[in-house]
């Protein structure tokens, strides 16, 4: 069984260790700290749980209309090369929804993507074991062993999943779409290994929204630590006690 | 009672005929698994939002039949009902038939099905469908230990012990397959225990269902003589089992209707779904059990084995009407993220979802049924499974009495 994983392993790693020593160089620039967010762990040091990646989206800043995380996250991961699929068929990591109160009238435009639940459904009844949890809250899905069963799409409440509907080419090294195998929001997890911040959260803030703030729910000092415990923040469905990582302020 | 008397069937031009038929449809399953494998799902009628489709409808209906034909041989052997007996070898044979056809499709419409063996080496065991791997594999092995000790005079002895192991299998079998759905949190049809119970009790109606038209087929064209005391046995369970699973429908709807929270996909399932609605009140209720009930118990129709023969494909029907309903009508109303909301997104948020069958997801279904049949025709041929005859005097306890 290790076999099977092990030639992936060592690429990761090489890519990864390249990253990390790129990463260093800037780091040991003296007094210099590029990373307010996070610090790129070196490639061999395993993850660990004393971090909890979260995002934290500001419904207020968020516009309607606005796409910019969509069309970041898109361009990041090579998604919409699609040429077969029907749009229902196509992924989609992160979306944005239009919410209009029934009652009250009041509206909310909000991006929703894997929520990056601490206990994930759609890990709970993978068969295989290929949807896992990383030590930092990052839910995955593991490639090499996804069969295709879908049952964790079934089983997100977030319908945060998609299916490759057809072979695709010219994937991203960081992002190796294959048809048959369900995918989702990785919360740029390649970006956050080497301490930068997933594409989403940086093209909002490119384009002055600053809708999403993304960093260690675990660290009292970090933004996003300090503004969840300041101002009231929910979950999407806290009612099924899932504790995700993604929070909404505004809704 | 007199021994039972246990012959394989001719192999006639019926057979090679029947053989051939099955042959075809399997082919065709085979080339549209292999058409789909190698473009990609998108020949489909699944999408992201309705991932489980037509092939899931037949699988799931197998399966959940293939735990139920075996309930006629657990009656006779765990139960001691004599009568069933002589059923038992039969019944066993259908409930691995059906399993394996089930299995089959849902391999087959795996995104990766090369990945099978991944499927069995890698295990998550806190996912029920992983367990149901574990099951499935079991009670096929169960199965074939208790064909052998009826097959076997050496390992007799042991008859009693592998029908009760592979009974209580079954019974833990379909609670894992109800379970696939009951412990759906996320979706608003779903995440309800009753789906287990009632999973078992739809097994025990369509497995013995389908067990009827197997058994009256055989018989049949085989010129066996088939006696009025086990079809009017069968039949009369067949309509408690019928009403069973309509009891267990009626509270898993009406428990739903009394939840505010519930109320929008019970409005669609039951009123405003279109298909999913004339699926649900004709093909499932009306077709699928009423009517058949009727015809079972109707004194004019419930001793004529034509009716009871129609009553069961009725039966079988509704089953897959059922299975529509709860599988991809289950799919089809949208996820509640934002309770009391009117929601939209690229992402069909708030839509109710549609699905229309491709013709290979169909064609894959019907050959799965086509793979249990012809297992079926083979096991008889090769194997003493079905009794010489079922006439009265020979099958009946009590006759004559």
């Amino acid at each position: 069984m290790s076999d099977h994983k092990q030639p992936d392993l060592a690429r990761r790693e090489f890519l990864g260790r390249g990253a990390a020593a790129a990463a260093a160089g800037v780091v040991l620039a003296p007094g210099v700290m590029l990373y307010g967010v996070a610090q790129a762990k070196p490639a061999d040091e395993p993850v660990s749980s004393k971090v909890r990646w979260g995002m934290l989206v500001d419904t207020s800043k968020c516009s309607n209309g606005c796409n910019a995380c969509v069309d970041a996250c898109n361009k990041e991961h090579g998604l919409g090369n699609e040429t077969h699929s029907r749009d229902t068929q196509r992924t989609q990591y992160i979306r944005k929804v239009e919410l209009r109160h029934k009652f009250t009238g009041a509206t909310h435009s909000l991006p929703v993507m894997c929520q990056h639940c601490e206990t994930p459904p759609c890990v709970d009844v993978c068969p295989t074991g290929a949807s896992f949890k990383r030590a930092d809250g990052i839910v995955l899905v593991d490639r090499h062993i996804c069969i295709g069963c879908r049952y964790c799409m079934m089983a997100c409440p977030y319908k945060a999943r998609s299916f490759v509907h057809e072979a695709l080419t010219d994937q991203r090294p960081h992002t190796p779409r294959g048809k048959g195998c369900v995918e989702s929001c990785t919360m740029c997890v390649h970006r956050v290994d080497e301490g930068r911040q997933p594409a989403c959260v940086e093209a909002c803030a490119a384009d002055g929204s600053h809708a999403i703030i993304f960093g260690d729910l675990n660290d009292p000092s970090s933004e996003i630590a300090q503004r969840v415990k300041t101002y009231a923040s929910s979950e999407i469905r806290a009612d099924l006690g899932l504790n995700t990582g993604v929070r909404y302020q505004g809704l | 009672m007199k021994n039972t008397k246990f012959m394989e069937i001719g192999s006639g031009k019926g057979f090679y005929g029947l053989l051939a038929l099955l042959g075809v449809a399997i082919l065709a399953g085979l080339s549209a698994f292999f058409y789909m494998e190698h473009t990609g799902h998108w020949v489909t009628g699944m999408d992201n939002q309705i991932v489980w489709g037509a092939p899931h409808v037949f699988a799931i209906f197998l399966i959940v039949a293939a735990s139920g034909a075996l309930n006629v041989a657990s009656i006779g052997t765990v139960f001691g009902k004599k009568i069933y007996q002589p059923l038992a070898r039969m019944s066993a044979l259908l409930a691995v038939a059906l399993l394996i056809g089930g299995l089959t499709v849902l391999v087959l419409d795996l995104g990766r099905p090369d990945r099978l063996i991944v499927a069995m080496t890698y295990y998550n065991f806190k996912s029920i469908f992983a367990w149901n791997i574990i099951l499935y594999n079991g009670f096929l092995a169960l199965v074939a230990v208790y064909i052998w000790t009826m097959l076997d005079p050496t390992v007799k002895k042991f008859y009693k012990l592998a029908g009760f192991a592979a009974f209580v299998w079954r019974l833990i079998l379909t609670t894992g397959t109800g379970s696939i759905f009951g412990w759906l949190v996320a979706r608003q049809a779903y995440d309800a225990a009753i789906f287990a119970p009632m999973f078992i009790v739809m097994s025990f109606s369509f497995g013995l269902a389908v067990f009827m038209l197997v058994m009256m087929a055989t018989y049949s064209w085989t010129d066996r003589p088939l006696g009025d005391a086990v079809v009017r046995r069968l039949k009369n369970l067949l309509g408690v089992f019928v009403a069973g699973v309509l009891f267990f429908v009626m509270v898993y709807h009406l428990t739903n209707l009394y939840a505010t929270e519930h109320h929008g996909v019970q409005a669609f399932i039951l009123r405003d779904g279109g298909v999913f609605t004339q699926a649900f009140w004709i093909g499932q209720v009306l077709l699928g059990s009423l009517l058949p009930l009727a015809l079972l118990y109707h004194p004019a129709t419930g001793n004529s084995r034509f009716w009871i023969g129609i009553a069961s494909a009725l039966i079988i029907l509704g089953g897959f009407a059922q299975l529509t309903v709860i599988l991809i009508g289950g799919q089809a109303y949208p996820l509640v993220l934002f309770p009391g909301y009117e929601v939209s997104s690229s992402f069909a948020d708030g839509v109710i979802n549609s699905y229309s069958p491709s013709l290979p997801e169909l064609v894959l279904g019907f050959s799965g049924i086509a793979i249990a049949m012809a297992m079926m025709v083979v096991g008889m041929r090769v194997l003493r499974m079905a009794p010489a005859s079922l006439a009265d005097e020979v099958a009946d306890p009590h006759h004559g009495k």
